[in-house]
């Protein structure tokens, strides 16, 4: 069939004449972005964190090494916890109820504050020798003396991965809703005719077909939370004494704090063989995969 | 018939009932749960903000003594010294946002058009170059940033913001640009060429509309991101007259004797904006952000 058409290897296999010319004119502006503001300042970074002595350097610094620990335990911790609860919580909110539609306007909100105040008033509630309201609550509700939060690296760095658990767990379940959303209806009726449970409906139909879904975000959401800093900045300031900075923040200080810019993008570049492998394997799942709904 | 439909009918056995309202209490549960968990760092913003002073962030209160909407007041008629240009700040930060959302659907789309319908190259060398922006952390990709603004002389310029906040946008806009694209059968642009429609005409009669409620989707996260980008803003906007919302809630931090109600109170209004597109765009957003994702 397809070959009785002369033109469709226009579209489909190589393009020729004022066909790739239009192609080319499309893409151009993109082009011009990504070489003005991607590959310029990246070539710039590489080249600004090029000398080995700034490694040296680095790894060297006790406050380096336990951020490049920091930031594995927060970005692993934070991305895997928000993602599992996002999709267990996607269900709960693709209920056909008016109350649970109100329910989700409530729940996106830590989304869409804007994130230095957001923190700040974690930090709030959190610091200051009993004072603040999760101490209050505590103390009102239970009679518990609550812990001084930010005295231990640990537990400042467990309250950072909260915040960011808080902050960004809404996006993921709407994006996890609208997975749900797509999957047609009558394969869920035809589980209810074969009598499947609850948690058979969840393991055999939900979990296989936003799989792939969930993989990608994951990967996403682990490269965006590598460069978030704000988290860790606002709810526990890196203390006590750096013990919970991430490598983001630390690269903060060095650049800002320490008037060594250099330092700073070292401190980001040493994450690239972490980082290079996720964005190949995100490229090559984007690549396999075939829509066909 | 009627027989054959109420007998084969799941679910009508003697359990179910209670199965039923056990389903219900647990999620009355769980709602209540996820109204406690979103809300508590939200009503700690309300503590402050309803504060005469907004000195309070430490005072342990439970509830306001003395609550009042004096911080409010004072954003809405700009008479304190702290907010006195916040509606001309306001303005920026909508400025930078549907600049950045109407470049970021443009570029995105052309760029899609051209890989995904026209498989300009092969299909997926144009799109994965675009993720190579995510290798590097956009916390460190910003010192060279700021380097290289300097030398475009764009420093302190809101099309710098613009620049950096469409660059970060526009590949995961592709992402799902050329994903959901996919859904698209391409012989409706194969019948199109047939009756001899051009290039353009392909995109814009055939692709931009078959493509709008992603493009909507698209558009709203390019705003949200926009609206959510504090360091990129900071760093870049330094004058009084291009600051935006976000610098100016950093500025606060400057103040020893910063009176906070008023930054949460603009932390408060500033996410009224998001919440209501996200009302309006609701049912796009959820299709375009997922769509291709389904079935690996």
């Amino acid at each position: 069939m397809a070959a009785n058409w002369p033109w469709r290897p226009i579209w489909h296999g190589r393009l020729h004449g004022s066909e790739l010319t239009w192609s080319i004119a499309f893409v151009l502006p993109y082009a011009a972005v990504f070489v003005a503001f991607v590959i310029y300042p990246m070539g710039y970074g590489l080249w600004m964190g090029s000398s080995p002595s700034l490694y040296t350097e680095l790894f060297s610094d006790p406050r380096y090494v336990a951020a490049a620990v920091n930031t594995v335990l927060f970005v692993g911790l934070a991305v895997n916890v928000q993602m599992f609860l996002a999709l267990l919580l996607s269900g709960f909110f693709a209920r056909r109820r008016r109350w649970i539609k109100v329910l989700l306007i409530i729940y996106i909100l830590p989304w869409t504050l804007p994130a230095v105040p957001a923190f700040l008033s974690f930090h709030w509630m959190l610091v200051a020798d009993d004072r603040g309201l999760i101490d209050s609550l505590l103390s009102a509700l239970f009679g518990i003396d609550g812990p001084y939060w930010f005295n231990h690296g640990w537990l400042a760095l467990a309250c950072d991965i909260v915040a960011d658990i808080w902050k960004w767990m809404p996006l993921w379940t709407l994006i996890f809703l609208g997975g749900r959303m797509a999957i047609p209806q009558d394969l869920y009726d035809a589980a209810d005719v074969d009598g499947a449970s609850l948690y058979r409906r969840f393991l055999h139909i939900t979990v296989p077909l936003l799989a792939n879904l969930y993989f990608i975000s994951t990967l996403i959401s682990t490269i965006w939370t590598f460069g978030d800093y704000t988290p860790v900045l606002f709810v526990s300031g890196g203390g006590p004494a750096f013990s919970s900075d991430v490598l983001s923040t630390l690269g903060f200080h060095y650049a800002l704090d320490f008037a060594h810019p250099r330092l700073g993008v070292a401190a980001g570049l040493s994450a690239l063989p972490l980082l290079i492998p996720i964005v190949i394997l995100l490229m090559r799942r984007l690549q396999m995969t075939e829509v066909q709904l | 018939m009627s027989v054959a439909l109420f007998s084969g009918r799941p679910g009508r056995r003697p359990y179910y009932g209670l199965r039923r309202l056990l389903v219900e209490a647990g999620s009355v549960a769980l709602g209540a749960i996820i109204v406690i968990w979103s809300l508590i760092p939200v009503y700690n913003m309300f503590l402050v903000a309803l504060d005469p002073v907004g000195h309070n962030e430490f005072a342990g209160e439970i509830w306001p003594p003395h609550p009042t909407i004096a911080s409010f007041v004072a954003l809405w008629t700009e008479e304190a010294d702290d907010v006195e240009h916040i509606w001309g700040q306001f303005g920026n930060s909508i400025y930078i946002g549907l600049l950045v959302m109407a470049l970021t659907v443009l570029v995105s789309s052309l760029a899609s058009f051209a890989i995904g319908r026209m498989r300009l190259g092969k299909d997926w060398t144009l799109s994965n170059t675009a993720l190579l922006t995510y290798v590097i952390p956009s916390s460190t990709l910003i010192i060279p940033f700021l380097r290289v603004m300097h030398i475009y002389g764009l420093l302190d310029n809101p099309w710098a913001v613009i620049a950096a906040e469409v660059t970060f946008a526009t590949p995961y806009a592709i992402l799902v640009l050329l994903q959901y694209g996919k859904l698209i059968p391409i012989e409706l642009d194969d019948a199109a060429r047939i009756d001899g429609a051009s290039v353009v005409q392909v995109y814009l009669r055939i692709y931009v509309p078959l493509m709008a409620p992603v493009l909507a989707a698209v558009g709203t996260y390019a705003l949200l991101f926009a609206w959510n980008d504090y360091f990129y803003q900071y760093m870049l906007l330094m004058s009084e007259r291009h600051m935006t919302v976000a610098v100016a809630l950093e500025q606060f931090f400057d103040d020893d004797d910063a009176p906070w109600n008023y930054m949460m109170a603009i932390a408060i209004v500033y996410s009224l904006p998001p919440i209501a597109i996200f009302y309006g765009l609701r049912r796009y957003m959820a299709t375009g952000l997922t769509a291709g994702g389904i079935k690996g």
